[in-house]
């Protein structure tokens, strides 16, 4: 395994274009929650010609729900949700000027699609490690839409958090990639 | 007749709950540390070994081996000599999902209505109880939280009896290639088959709670979970869906007799953290 690239955030549009499916990363620096129901809204008040939480340019979003904090830490367990649920409103984001993206799983082809139009990058955390990725979660803060719980939108400070490029900026896929290479049927 | 206190068992069904989310379960701690050592991928084998060090950092600091706490999946078998006194059973099995998950820190994930509403309830209530009357005078509790990354991929089709034991593959193969990394591979396959359409899933559901060290007894069913095994392992899923050889930990089938003109067959997939815990009062 080669050495891991160590990316911080904000994510700027140069060093986005450089990274390639099946790098491995660590990622430092605030990065941002969200899952379905952060999404529905968001794209919500996008509709409603509001402002997003946020300002997205070059920012990172993490599909999580963590477990709740025990007294003392910043948060509980916090391993990836399936990213495909979110398909439908990620184009959006992406237009907003979201860079990068952590999940588990397959993205749309209309992600993709927005995705390289917008130089934007893909990343796989391991789905199940929960305990593991929590360990690298240094800070976590409500940011908006806390009747939410477990699906508000959060920045989340993070350090050397792993995680692989598995859809780049130019659409390359490491999980078509990855399996073709094993398989044997 | 025995009399069991309600309370006996909410606080049976709170120390469950946190147990399985919190303590991986030997059997499948053993087969994440063969995979270090058995998958072909280096990437796949980097995965194993970051699954063998998450399940440790669980049980070291008692927190969730995965964020998702899943629903709470109640199998009881209840000896028919046992009377239950001081509440009634599915409250106190409620209260000790509630008590469990609030106490424990684990996730609430459940949502009152389906698809009009979806307001978390709050408590992770209520379970999804599943009771068996059995010879005895004892209770058996066991409690599989179920993530929804793998249950989102389940399958169950209703098959001619003709399709037999190739059908049943190519319908593993499929299930389990277009799953691809969703349900976080390395997966736990169970299988149910034979009954009706609601006794396969439920078949299914409960071969995820047979440890997967165990084949079934009937020979021609330890063979079929073998064979299924193997095929799964070259759809080159591998690991996370990164590809690889590793894609299953195990297949477990439990079957019943059906209908002389069907074969239900259903999928329940699992994650590696296939969780379950068990006790008896």
């Amino acid at each position: 395994m080669a050495e891991p690239i160590r990316i911080t955030t904000p994510l700027s549009a140069d060093f986005a274009r450089k990274l390639r499916a099946g790098d491995s990363v660590l990622i430092t620096g605030d990065i941002y929650t969200a899952r379905d129901a952060a999404h529905k809204r968001m794209i919500e008040a996008l509709d409603r010609g509001e402002r997003l939480p946020i300002d997205m340019r070059d920012q990172v979003i993490y599909y999580v729900g963590p477990s709740p904090a025990k007294p003392g830490q910043p948060i509980g367990s916090a391993g990836p949700t399936t990213s495909g649920r979110m398909d439908a409103y990620t184009p959006r984001m992406l237009a907003e000027g979201l860079r990068g993206m952590i999940g588990k799983g397959y993205r749309s082809a209309e992600v993709v699609e927005a995705m390289k139009k917008h130089g934007a990058v893909y990343f796989a955390a391991t789905g199940g490690a929960a305990a593991l990725i929590a360990r690298a979660v240094k800070g976590y803060e409500v940011v908006a839409y806390q009747d939410l719980g477990a699906e508000a939108f959060a920045k989340m400070t993070v350090e050397d958090f792993p995680a692989i490029v598995v859809i780049d900026s130019e659409g390359r896929n490491y999980y078509e990639e990855g399996q073709k290479q094993y398989r044997r049927l | 007749m025995r009399t069991v206190e309600a309370g006996q068992i909410t606080a049976a069904v709170a120390k469950l709950a946190i147990d399985a989310n919190y303590y991986l379960a030997e059997d499948i701690f053993g087969a994440l540390k063969n995979g270090q050592n058995t998958e072909e991928s280096p990437l796949g084998r980097e995965i194993f070994g970051q699954l063998v060090t998450n399940a440790c950092i669980a049980r070291e600091q008692d927190m969730p081996i995965c964020q998702d706490t899943g629903m709470a999946v109640v199998f009881m078998e209840i000896g028919q000599d046992v009377r239950i006194v001081g509440g009634d059973l599915e409250t106190a099995v409620n209260a000790g999902v509630a008590e469990g998950y609030t106490g424990g820190y684990l996730r609430k994930s459940v949502v009152d209505d389906p698809v009009f509403i979806r307001r978390n309830t709050g408590d992770n209530t209520p379970a999804i109880l599943h009771i068996a009357i059995v010879p005895g005078d004892k209770i058996k509790i066991t409690l599989a939280p179920k993530g929804f990354g793998s249950e989102n991929m389940s399958a169950l089709k209703m098959f001619p009896p003709s399709a037999g034991v190739a059908g049943i593959k190519k319908f593993a193969v499929d299930t389990v290639s277009a799953a691809g990394s969703n349900p976080c591979p390395p997966i736990v396959i169970g299988m149910g088959i034979g009954g009706t359409m609601e006794k396969a899933a439920l078949l299914a559901k409960k071969a995820l709670t047979r440890p997967i060290s165990e084949r079934n007894a009937n020979p021609e069913y330890a063979k079929l979970e073998t064979e299924i095994l193997e095929l799964v392992n070259k759809t080159g899923v591998g690991p996370q869906g990164l590809g690889g050889t590793v894609t299953a930990l195990a297949v477990n089938i439990e079957y019943f007799p059906t209908h002389i003109a069907g074969m239900p067959v259903a999928i329940n997939i699992n994650c590696h953290a296939t969780r379950h815990a068990e006790i008896e009062i």
